[in-house]
């Protein structure tokens, strides 16, 4: 069984390098998004400071839907996952398992770059740490959160605008206190920790609890 | 097939139902089949093969009756009759970024108990040339044998074949008949769906009507 789970994991950072759907596009888009803010708000290094650690989670939140139809869509369509479900593990550890390659391949890479990304938006020394840091921990969340929509939107074929539309609401508590913390990290009236402890406890929340809904999810509308 | 040989192996439905979007298909269907038989299943368009093979792959939920296979696995008791069985669709489960032999070593490794090397499956159905080929740049055919060549990867001793001979040639017809006959020889057991005559020995036969 640890070996099956072990292939679903290879198996979908294999095809996320060879697909090239995986970390590069993900990382590519978050510069986008983190370059175009400046353009908007004006070269305010202050402001940008200022709004610089909400403005990179929202980022961060939207690269990572952006390959998650992908997550369950193509091995439904290919019917890979007649094969995960007949397989002697649970389909809620594949699900986790194939969530962890999701994230691997798309999550990690974002926290990765942020410090180099906040540089942009005129963040100081403690701030980058403190977006890093709660973009470690936080992510996962976005993932876990994410494979729910995309569970719930697998048999639609052009599911991945709905499937953004159902996770988005269920990412705000992530947000909130993911750019609390990040913002508490550079000093301010609320200490790094209540809101960092907060969102620590949400998301394993959430990975917790989300292989369990996405693999009921995938029983019932894979049909 | 290599591998041990299955030991009295029985798979008894009893009066199973099945509906597709509201939709009576069947119902009060029963069959038996024991080790080293093979069941046909054919009837019209939409007369509910494909749920059937489904349901008892353990993919679809009936909406009444029992299947069972038994005895129990020796491996682990509590293993459901979709653990022990081999479901191949119309969708051939290959990823077109990975070559032949990946593809069905992650199917041996997910499926557990692997048998015949990934290799060797593939050299069964003359496809050694193209076994490190991405099956992307595979013909339809070509993946079909791929796939086929998935039941040979991993030992389960029930397959459920779902028009296992689509986009086939006749010699892979043939390689693939020789191959059932082995699976029932070491008292496996086969229930496939087909238009096309399977040229098993021997064969029950059940016919689903239009519904």
């Amino acid at each position: 069984m640890i070996h099956g789970l072990a292939a679903v994991f290879w198996r979908d950072l294999l095809l996320a390098r060879r697909i090239g759907a995986g970390g590069a596009t993900g990382v590519v888009f978050f510069l986008c998004l983190v370059t175009v803010v400046p353009f908007a708000v004006g070269p305010d290094l202050n402001l940008l400071a200022r709004i610089g650690p909400a403005i990179l989670w929202i980022a961060a939140l939207l690269a990572s839907l952006l390959g998650l139809d992908r997550l369950f869509g193509s091995d439904s369509e290919d019917g890979t996952l007649d094969l995960l479900r007949a397989s002697p593990a649970p389909l809620e550890l594949v699900v986790a398992v194939k969530c962890l390659a999701h994230w691997c391949a798309t999550g990690l890479p974002l926290v990765l770059v942020s410090p180099l990304f906040g540089l942009m938006l005129a963040l100081d020394g403690p701030t980058l740490g403190g977006v890093a840091l709660t973009l470690l921990v936080g992510t996962p969340a976005l993932t876990a959160l994410g494979a729910i929509g995309a569970a719930l939107t697998v048999s639609l074929r052009r599911g991945g605008l709905l499937l953004s539309v159902i996770v988005m609401p269920l990412t705000i508590p992530v947000l909130i206190f993911g750019v609390s913390a990040a913002v508490a990290a550079s000093g301010g009236t609320v200490p790094f920790g209540l809101p960092f402890m907060v969102l620590c406890g949400l998301t394993l929340l959430c990975v917790a609890g989300a292989p369990f809904a996405a693999a009921a999810a995938l029983r019932l509308t894979v049909e | 097939m290599a591998g041990r040989a299955i030991l009295g192996l029985r798979l008894e439905v009893r009066d199973l139902a099945a509906e597709r979007g509201g939709r009576l298909l069947f119902a009060g269907l029963s069959f038996t089949l024991a080790a080293g038989e093979a069941l046909g299943v054919t009837g019209p368009n939409g007369a509910g093969k494909s749920t059937l093979l489904r349901i008892v792959a353990g993919l679809l939920p009936a909406t009444e009756g029992t299947l069972a296979l038994d005895p129990p696995d020796a491996g682990d008791e509590d293993a459901p009759v979709r653990e022990r069985a081999h479901y191949l669709g119309h969708a051939d489960a290959l990823k077109g970024a990975m070559t032949a032999v990946e593809n069905l070593g992650f199917a041996a490794a997910v499926t557990g108990r692997p048998a015949v090397s990934p290799t060797e499956a593939l050299r069964r159905f003359g496809l050694s040339h193209v076994e490190d080929l991405p099956c992307a740049y595979l013909s339809a055919g070509q993946r079909r044998r791929v796939a086929l060549a998935r039941l040979l990867v991993a030992q389960r001793p029930l397959w459920l074949l779902d028009e296992p001979t689509t986009a086939l040639d006749a010699a892979s017809q043939a390689v693939f008949g020789a191959m059932m006959g082995e699976h029932l020889a070491s008292g496996g057991l086969i229930v496939a769906a087909t238009h096309a005559p399977l040229g098993l020995d021997p064969l029950q036969s059940l016919t689903l009507g239009a519904a």
